[in-house]
């Protein structure tokens, strides 16, 4: 298999990767950060907690193997936003080091106090990422400012509070209200009574707002600079980004739309699904909402990829740096190496995955949390 | 202190690290042991393994989240604090990592939900498949870490790229049957089984003084000690495995950890204790037993094993072919069409490329390494010697330990084989003592590989110093700060939850198990 074919595979498997986090862990986020919002007494909070208690840390691997797949394939790109996003990753990281024990330890005690506390331990562990995913994704938009040295040294120029800036944290909130749209159409799917319609109404003003903000971003985005290639660069070089030239160019992000108009499926999703959604949600069609909401998401993480294509990192210090789809890859034999392997397990991740959902189907009801049978939070 | 960024980025991985491996030993051993104990459950059908599983997959639980929870950062780590790490060994080091979320993460993850939330959804013994999946998980994860570890002690299957700038795999599978990474991995998570049956083991002997679970606390006494004494030993069987390999390809790190500062006649003797002086570059008050060192580093009487000094002088030729190599790399990288190079700058390149890393040690002291003095290539050399007071003491720590287990662990399984598990109290008394110690040994073994690796990030290929990012020191000062405090509190709390699981006690429930399908039933003839 040719080196460039390979590349463009990674690259979808990339989007794959991203979407399967944002479309299983995204409703975990989601439906934790409307933990208090759902859930009013201790019993129904338990019975949000225990709705996805079974399956977050399966759904989690999928943020693990995002990060593993990235060094593996696209080593620069990994280097580069890791230590570019310094604090924000570590911000991330806080929340993700703390859901798992909020989860874990809230019910341990009886105390009400304690069950507070880790109640909002885990709303702010379901905001805070979701949100920071989002000015990520507007930073990559924008171009993040990198350079690098002449022996591949990373050198980045920004600082943390220059991530936020108002075209950023409107993709901040994109991300947020689509995960907790996403959150909201899973409570509705595993729950009955007040805490289902509660979420359910949540999930409505979520969605309509994912909708709308999304559309705003994308007519945003058309007034923004994106990035060019000057000239034409070798698919099947060596991965080295010094190697290439690029400029910035006025509403470059929407030249592939131009040149393929069948790609506008991609955003039309992301606008329409959330919509689909919302409705579905108002006719209680729980598994309407809930595979809406997530095509919906499909689509945003998605239309990010295919705007920039094939840039996957550009760098605003100088467009040269930019990362692209036939430059900042691992070598051909890794590529194919990793690519054999994925082929060989996710189809045995798929599969044992939804024999557990299987397993676990059905609603989680407060008499069985209060009779503590089967939950385990 | 002088804290610059790379002593900084070392600090916050090896806290971290650390911190993780207080969990990582305990989930690898302990979900293979509730998994033997369900299976008795299932073969025999006596519910007290059933409670017993139950009792010890609550203390799994716990320990489980602390280990995803503190092993998302490890991975995060190396792009966020080692990013020139990051590009020139990801290509060979992503891999491993990679396979390790596709192969084990998913099912360990996945089935560890079904084992908490499982038991009244599924027949016995799907329960049971889903609970060895997830000890088959948390072990397969253990493998391609050690993996990606052991590539980085040493790096086979490999080769540097002057295009690209970094290393790329020539060979896979070559990194997967890296003899060391083998070694590691059975030695792993054989110390991993011996950390969750003192555990066991401890626990169960604390109720037994208590008279408490006397029963429970008996049977999990039973299997604790004898998986026990057949991990102990292996884990040092195999740690010997390791030593030898250590010879072969880390020669320097099996140096500092005998202090052996010269070179010695075979066979080498091995230093029981000592004081080691690296300024002197000597070991004061060292008491010798003669042959062991040989025996345990070459298998034979006849070859020599190199002390420090010799090695040093070694490092320093290779320094110097480095130097060489990095120009040829230099004229190479000069050129903008590969078609172009003139073919005595690849000869040169291919004839000193392996010792390019020992080229990037003068990186410390010069930017560029072919105008480095005498001086600095001396310093640059002496670099290579890793600090050999904490590995000698760690190494003598860890062994001892070992030692004492199989100790530990053979007396109570011949206790046990005669059914006298509650005659001596004393015995009982040091089983419960004993319970922090497996974690010590672990982090020492940690403190050996690891530091014993230094000045290496990739032995012989880049130095730590080469692979941090270019973080501002403060911002990862406070990092550090922020992951201390959050793991202070996680811990205490941690401790605090054990403990009551542990005062609380197994539920031994009378009703026979039911799977929902039966509840249905029994539910709807009761209805009628």
């Amino acid at each position: 298999m040719s080196y460039d074919v390979l590349r463009v595979i990674w690259w979808l498997l990339l989007g794959i990767l991203l979407v399967g986090f944002a479309v299983t862990d995204g409703f975990d986020l989601g439906a934790a950060a409307l933990l208090r919002a759902t859930g009013k007494t201790d019993v129904e909070r338990r019975v949000v907690i225990n709705t996805i208690g079974p399956v977050w840390e399966g759904n989690q691997v999928w943020l693990i193997l995002g990060g593993g797949a990235i060094f593996a394939a696209w080593p620069q790109l990994y280097a580069i936003s890791f230590s570019g996003f310094y604090l924000a990753m570590f911000a991330i990281l806080v929340c993700l080091i703390l859901r798992p024990v909020a989860f874990k330890f809230r019910s341990k005690r009886e105390s009400t106090t304690w069950r507070n506390t880790w109640d909002w331990v885990l709303c702010l562990c379901g905001w805070g990422p979701s949100l920071v995913f989002g000015v990520a994704m507007g930073n990559v938009l924008l171009g993040v400012p990198f350079r690098l040295a002449d022996d591949m040294r990373i050198y980045y120029d920004g600082s943390f509070f220059a991530l936020f800036t108002p075209f950023t944290l409107l993709c901040g909130l994109v991300s947020l209200c689509m995960l907790l749209m996403h959150g909201a159409t899973w409570l509705v799917f595993k729950t009955e009574g007040a805490v289902q319609a509660r979420a359910a109404r949540w999930g409505m003003l979520a969605a309509v707002l994912t909708a709308v903000l999304y559309a705003g971003a994308g007519v945003w985005l058309t007034q923004l600079s994106g990035y060019v290639l000057t000239e034409a660069m070798s698919t099947t070089g060596p991965s080295n980004p010094l190697l290439k030239s690029a400029a910035l160019g006025q509403g470059a992000w929407l030249a592939n739309y131009a040149q393929q108009p069948l790609l506008w499926i991609v955003p039309g999703l992301g606008v329409l699904m959330p919509l689909v959604a919302a409705l579905g949600l108002k006719l209680r069609r729980e598994w309407l909402g809930l595979l809406a909401s997530g095509l919906g998401i499909a689509g945003i993480v998605l239309s990010v990829g295919v705007s920039m294509f094939p840039f996957i990192l550009p760098s605003s210090v100088d467009p040269l740096f930019s990362l692209m789809v036939w430059d900042a890859s691992s070598s051909h034999l890794t590529l194919f190496i990793m690519l054999v392997c994925a082929l060989i397990f996710m189809p045995i991740i798929l599969a044992y995955t939804s024999w557990v959902y299987r397993i676990m189907r059905g609603k989680v009801s407060p008499d069985e949390i209060a009779q503590g049978k089967g939950h385990a939070y | 202190m002088d804290l610059d960024i790379v002593d900084l980025s070392r600090l916050q991985f090896a806290v971290t690290a650390l911190y993780h491996f207080l969990f990582v030993p305990l989930t690898i051993g302990l979900a293979v042991l509730v998994a033997i104990m369900e299976t008795v459950y299932v073969m025999t059908g006596r519910t007290i393994w059933r409670d017993m599983t139950k009792f010890w997959g609550v203390l799994f639980g716990i320990n489980f989240a602390m280990g995803v929870a503190t092993g998302v950062v490890m991975e995060f780590q190396f792009g966020m604090n080692w990013s020139y790490y990051s590009h020139y060994v990801g290509d060979i080091f992503g891999a491993p990592l990679a396979i390790e979320g596709l192969m084990a993460f998913f099912l360990e993850a996945t089935f560890v939900g079904l084992f908490f939330f499982g038991w009244d959804r599924m027949t016995k013994v799907q329960h049971l498949v889903a609970t060895w999946l997830v000890a088959i998980g948390s072990n397969f994860s253990a493998l391609w870490i050690l993996i990606a570890n052991g590539w980085m002690q040493n790096p086979v299957g490999a080769a540097f790229n002057p295009q690209t700038m970094r290393m790329e795999v020539s060979d896979f599978f070559a990194v997967l049957t890296n003899p060391v990474a083998q070694a590691k991995f059975v030695h792993t998570v054989s110390a991993g089984y011996t950390v969750a049956a003192i555990f066991v083991l401890g626990i169960s002997a604390w109720y037994l003084l208590k008279g408490r679970h006397v029963a429970l606390a008996k049977r999990s006494m039973t299997v604790a000690a004898s998986f026990g004494l057949a991990a102990s030993l292996s884990v040092v069987v195999l740690g010997d495995e390791s030593g030898y390999l250590s010879s072969e390809h880390q020669k320097m790190k099996l140096a500092a950890i005998e202090a052996m500062w010269d070179t010695e006649p075979a066979p080498a003797a091995f230093t029981a204790v000592g004081i080691p002086d690296t300024a002197a570059r000597e070991t004061h008050y060292a008491v010798h037993i003669p042959w062991v060192m040989g025996l345990i580093g070459t298998r034979s009487l006849d070859t020599q094993i190199p002390g420090i000094n010799d090695l040093v002088a070694r490092a320093e030729e290779r320094i110097e072919s480095g130097i060489k190599a990095y120009d040829a790399l230099q004229t190479i990288r000069s050129y903008k069409k590969p078609s172009e190079v003139p073919q005595s700058a690849v000869d040169t390149f291919e004839e000193h490329g392996a010792n390019m890393g020992y080229a990037l040690l003068l990186m410390r002291y010069t930017d560029d390494p072919r105008q480095a003095t005498r001086l600095q290539i001396q310093k640059a050399a002496a670099d290579t010697i890793p600090p050999v007071g904490p590995l000698f003491w760690s190494f003598r720590v860890m062994v001892g330990l070992g030692m004492f287990f199989i100790v530990l662990t053979a007396t109570f399984f011949v206790l046990s084989a005669r059914h006298k598990l509650d005659a001596y109290p004393w015995l009982l008394k040091v089983a419960v003592m004993a319970i922090p110690l497996p974690w010590i040994a672990a982090e020492c073994g940690w403190i050996v590989a690891e530091l014993g690796r230094q000045p290496w990030i990739i032995e012989g290929v880049l130095p730590t110093a080469m692979a941090v990012s270019n973080l501002g020191a403060s911002t990862v000062l406070m990092t550090i700060a922020l992951f201390v405090a959050l793991y202070t509190v996680m811990f205490v709390i941690e401790m605090v939850l054990m403990r009551k699981a542990i005062l609380k006690g197994p539920q031994e429930e009378s009703a026979p198990h039911l799977s929902s399908y039966a509840k249905k039933f029994a539910d709807a003839y009761s209805a009628k």
